[in-house]
């Protein structure tokens, strides 16, 4: 091991990562967050810049108090030098440099920094611990890339994050538990939300019931939802689908359908409503390209961890959206538990119980069954027209993806990216992978996208070498940092 | 991409064909490939004469399917940093032009008329008019479906099926099993395996490359550009990695960066070291490459055989059994030569180029 405390790089700043970075610094291991974001909060505690000067950002919030927390306990710990926070790091890729046999293994997370994210800069540490969140699921439809039609995240970011709204009359659609607070956010930012649409039928809520009435915080978050629709005088359309987005250069109208009991659109039901903005969701993602470069295993599409949030790479833990989408709450117990783990484990020693368990038990079951109720129409893919795009970045049609099956012999969504180019442009899929899978029926599996954001290829071949290590900053010596270049790894 | 041309020829020779893959269409090596069609990094000999054969052969293809394929005849240029290179760059190319080949001396003067961005300083070079580039998952998906072959991914060869004489009859997959009087083993990196299910010894191995990815570009890299010392690591015997670089503009606006080579098994994990070797020779050949975005990297195993050599041709130990494969980093070129040679013993007929070079069985078995 390395002289002075141990160090442990969070990547993160979101509810799993402030619990982890706060568990892991208060049980005497010196910790660098590291985060994308220019404040800690993630996308769940994102705020107005200062300068926007917001009198009251809890309003746009729940569970203020627990932000309150997180960065009352974050600003001590930045205070004691205990933590260092690196905001604006936008991490590529993190590299296993195991070290002098019998040291453990070491890690080097490399990260974008710069206005246009241009300078790579290496942080060292002795674990790592992902807390990557998720990103949001796309899924087409005809008229979806007009202007005017934003995600349903996107949507909460402009009103958290800018205190924008995306237009004056809003429409909401799609599945899952975020709608409901974008369209009550919306609406209380003064917006017209002429209708929710959600293609769930409350009928399997009921089902799943037993499991969601498990978690009484949320049950209570719920029925306070029910209750802003009523205060806000939401139109909620239950088992209804997007059909199309409308519109000549800029977002008219969009048309929904009610669902039949098949997941397909009923006839004759199809009715239009007039709107500037339209933020569709269908759930999450997990983001899981870090875990994936340090070889962790992911099943199915979320990085598997054992209890005490450890993958199975040893020195690398991982915790919130990336082990599986379970929202905030879980976020902050998986947090919690992989902090006081790392620390322990960094100690050589095994981490006490900790109560978060509990609650990281109760969340997931409740994750799970909200998981197994929010789900989209069954045939969503229908109402995807040939002459929709789906890969925006390569401009590639759903009639071009369903040739390449069809016709040329693809089985699965490499071979029809090989074949169609879709997911090979900027965003490397990460938008139309869902969508290609769903239309063509192949199931969607990790991805291999390495590195995990655009690095310039300069940056790229001086990565880890001795002028990478340094910041303009003056602070080349903090902890946590490494002038050292690591050495080759290979002959 | 060896088994969609092995199909192609050989149904045009008549022969009722099926494919077997386990996986989908270019599902192994070719899909991670660069789709290179080269003559420039060949010495004289066989495998330079099944080049230019294949070359032929792509070029006859292209009048039909060139777009499909994005078939790109750039041409490759091939630089020497120092005086020492270019003058063992320039005796490696007169004898390619014994040969056969077309070999162009480039002055370091007129250099940049050829590639305006290319590094100051370099001592000159040679370029291969023939040098061509496809996309290698559409070439095989379009030759597949030109064959008319019958496709069935998605199935797995647990055996393959001998008489009693021990001739070859077939094979047996997880969903069945197929007769045919031939069975041609066109496995790429696998192909040991499938030799091995029918009784033979084949010691194919996989040698890994990555790839790295740009942003999509105008086109500022006109033609296949790398190094001389390349030539080198194609024909080198060791483990250890190599890289030299090998840049490529494409049709569809990605610059792609080569070529890594070295024997790790089938390790798919991503190796910083080596991408970064790739992208600091680029940015040698290239300096603008610096300022630009690699957006992704991808690897494949070549089916590297010890002489460098593939195996092309009847199986003397299984009567029936053919093999199309070991084609190490240049199968997409050779595919073509391949799959006619393959398509030409098949219908008994003599072919177009002496196999001795290519027997399977030239192996011993102590080196397997």
């Amino acid at each position: 091991m390395t002289d002075g405390p141990h160090r442990l790089a969070v990547i993160g700043a979101g509810p799993a990562g402030l619990a982890a970075c706060l568990a892991a610094a208060a049980r005497g291991v010196q910790v660098t967050l590291i985060d994308a974001a220019p404040e800690a909060g993630g996308q769940f505690y994102r705020r107005p810049a200062s300068g926007l000067g917001a009198r009251r950002p809890s309003a746009l919030h729940h569970r203020w108090s627990t932000w309150s927390r997180l960065e009352q306990g974050l600003a001590a710990h930045l205070e004691a030098g205990t933590v260092e926070h690196l905001p604006d790091h936008h991490v590529w890729t993190v590299e296993r440099t195991g070290q002098a046999p019998g040291a453990g293994p070491g890690f080097t997370v490399h990260a974008l920094i710069g206005p246009l994210q241009e300078r790579s800069v290496a942080v060292r540490a002795d674990a790592v611990l992902l807390a990557t969140g998720g990103y949001e699921k796309v899924l087409p439809f005809p008229g979806w890339t007009l202007p005017g039609v934003v995600t349903a995240g996107g949507a909460q970011a402009m009103l958290k994050g800018g205190l924008v709204v995306p237009g004056r009359r809003a429409v909401v659609a799609g599945s899952g538990p975020l709608l409901l607070p974008v369209a009550t956010g919306l609406s209380a930012a003064g917006v017209e939300v002429a209708a929710l649409v959600e293609s769930l039928d409350p009928r399997r809520l009921s089902r799943a019931a037993v499991a969601l009435a498990s978690a009484p915080g949320k049950a209570v978050e719920g029925a306070l939802y029910a209750f802003q629709l009523l205060r806000h005088r939401i139109p909620f359309l239950p088992r209804h689908t997007v059909v199309e987005a409308q519109g000549e250069g800029h977002l008219e109208a969009v048309t929904v359908a009610a669902l039949g009991p098949d997941g397909r659109v009923r006839p004759g039901t199809a009715r239009s409503i007039p709107c500037e903005a339209f933020a569709v969701g269908h759930g999450m993602i997990p983001h899981t390209d870090l875990a994936e470069a340090l070889g962790c295993r992911v099943d199915g599409v979320n990085v598997s961890v054992d209890d005490e949030q450890r993958t199975d790479v040893p020195g690398v833990w991982a915790a919130g959206e990336t082990t599986g989408i379970g929202g905030a709450e879980l976020a902050l117990a998986e947090g919690h538990i992989a902090g006081r783990s790392a620390a322990a484990r960094l100690h050589g020693t095994a981490p006490d119980p900790s109560p978060a368990a509990r609650v990281r038990t109760r969340t997931r079951r409740f994750a799970a069954a909200l998981d197994t109720v929010y789900r989209p129409p069954l045939h969503w893919a229908d109402q995807v027209t040939d002459d929709t795009v789906v890969c925006r970045c390569e401009e590639v049609t759903a009639g071009r993806v369903r040739e390449a099956v069809t016709d040329l012999g693809a089985g699965d969504l490499r071979t029809v990216k090989l074949l169609t180019r879709a997911g090979m442009g900027w965003c490397q899929g990460r938008i139309c992978e869902p969508a290609v899978a769903g239309l063509t029926g192949c199931e969607q599996t990790p991805a291999r996208r390495m590195p995990a954001r655009p690095v310039p290829l300069g940056e790229l071949a001086r990565a880890g070498a001795d002028d990478d290590e340094s910041h303009d900053d003056g602070n080349d010596h903090a902890p946590g940092r490494d002038t050292q270049p690591p050495k080759p790894t290979h002959p | 991409m060896v088994g969609a041309a092995c199909a192609l020829y050989a149904a045009r020779e008549g022969f009722d064909v099926t494919v077997v893959d386990r996986g989908p269409v270019a599902g192994g090596t070719t899909g991670a490939g660069e789709g290179n069609l080269l003559v420039s990094d060949k010495a004289p000999g066989p495998e330079l004469d099944l080049a230019l054969l294949s070359g032929r052969l792509w070029a006859d293809l292209a009048e039909e399917y060139a777009q499909a394929v994005e078939y790109e005849a750039k041409g490759g240029v091939v630089v020497a940093s120092t005086p020492e290179g270019l003058s063992a760059l320039e005796t490696f190319a007169e004898g390619q032009r014994a040969a056969g080949v077309l070999a162009e001396p480039v002055a370091a003067d007129r250099l940049h008329n050829l590639e305006p961005y290319l590094a100051p300083g370099l001592a000159g070079a040679v370029r291969y008019p023939q040098d061509t580039q496809v996309m290698p998952a559409l070439a095989a998906a379009h030759l597949l479906r030109a064959s008319g072959a019958r496709l069935l991914t998605g199935h797995t060869v647990t055996e393959v099926l001998r008489g009693k004489d021990g001739s070859v009859r077939g094979v047996r997959t997880d969903r069945g099993e197929l007769h045919a009087p031939a069975v041609v083993n066109a496995a790429g990196t696998w192909g040991g395996a499938v030799a091995s299910l029918a009784g033979v010894t084949l010691p194919v191995l996989p040698r890994r490359g990555f790839v790295l990815v740009t942003e999509p570009l105008p086109r500022r890299v006109r033609h296949k550009v790398y190094a001389a010392d390349y030539v080198a690591d194609v024909a080198s015997d060791s483990a250890a990695l190599q890289t030299s670089p090998v840049v490529e503009g494409t049709a569809a606006g990605p610059v792609l960066i080569g070529a890594s080579r070295e024997r790790v098994g089938f390790d798919r994990s991503f190796s910083l070291p080596v991408v970064r070797e790739l992208a600091a020779g680029a940015t040698r050949l290239f300096p603008f490459l610096a300022r630009v975005r690699a957006l992704r990297t991808y690897l494949g195993f070549r089916p590297y055989l010890p002489d460098h050599l593939p195996a092309i041709g009847p199986d003397p130990r299984a009567p029936g059994l053919f093999h199309a494969c070991g084609h190490e980093g240049a199968g997409i070129g050779l595919s073509t030569g391949t799959g006619r040679l393959i398509a030409q013993v098949l219908a008994g007929g003599r072919p177009g180029l002496d196999l001795t070079p290519f027997r399977p069985d030239r192996f011993s078995e102590e080196a397997v």
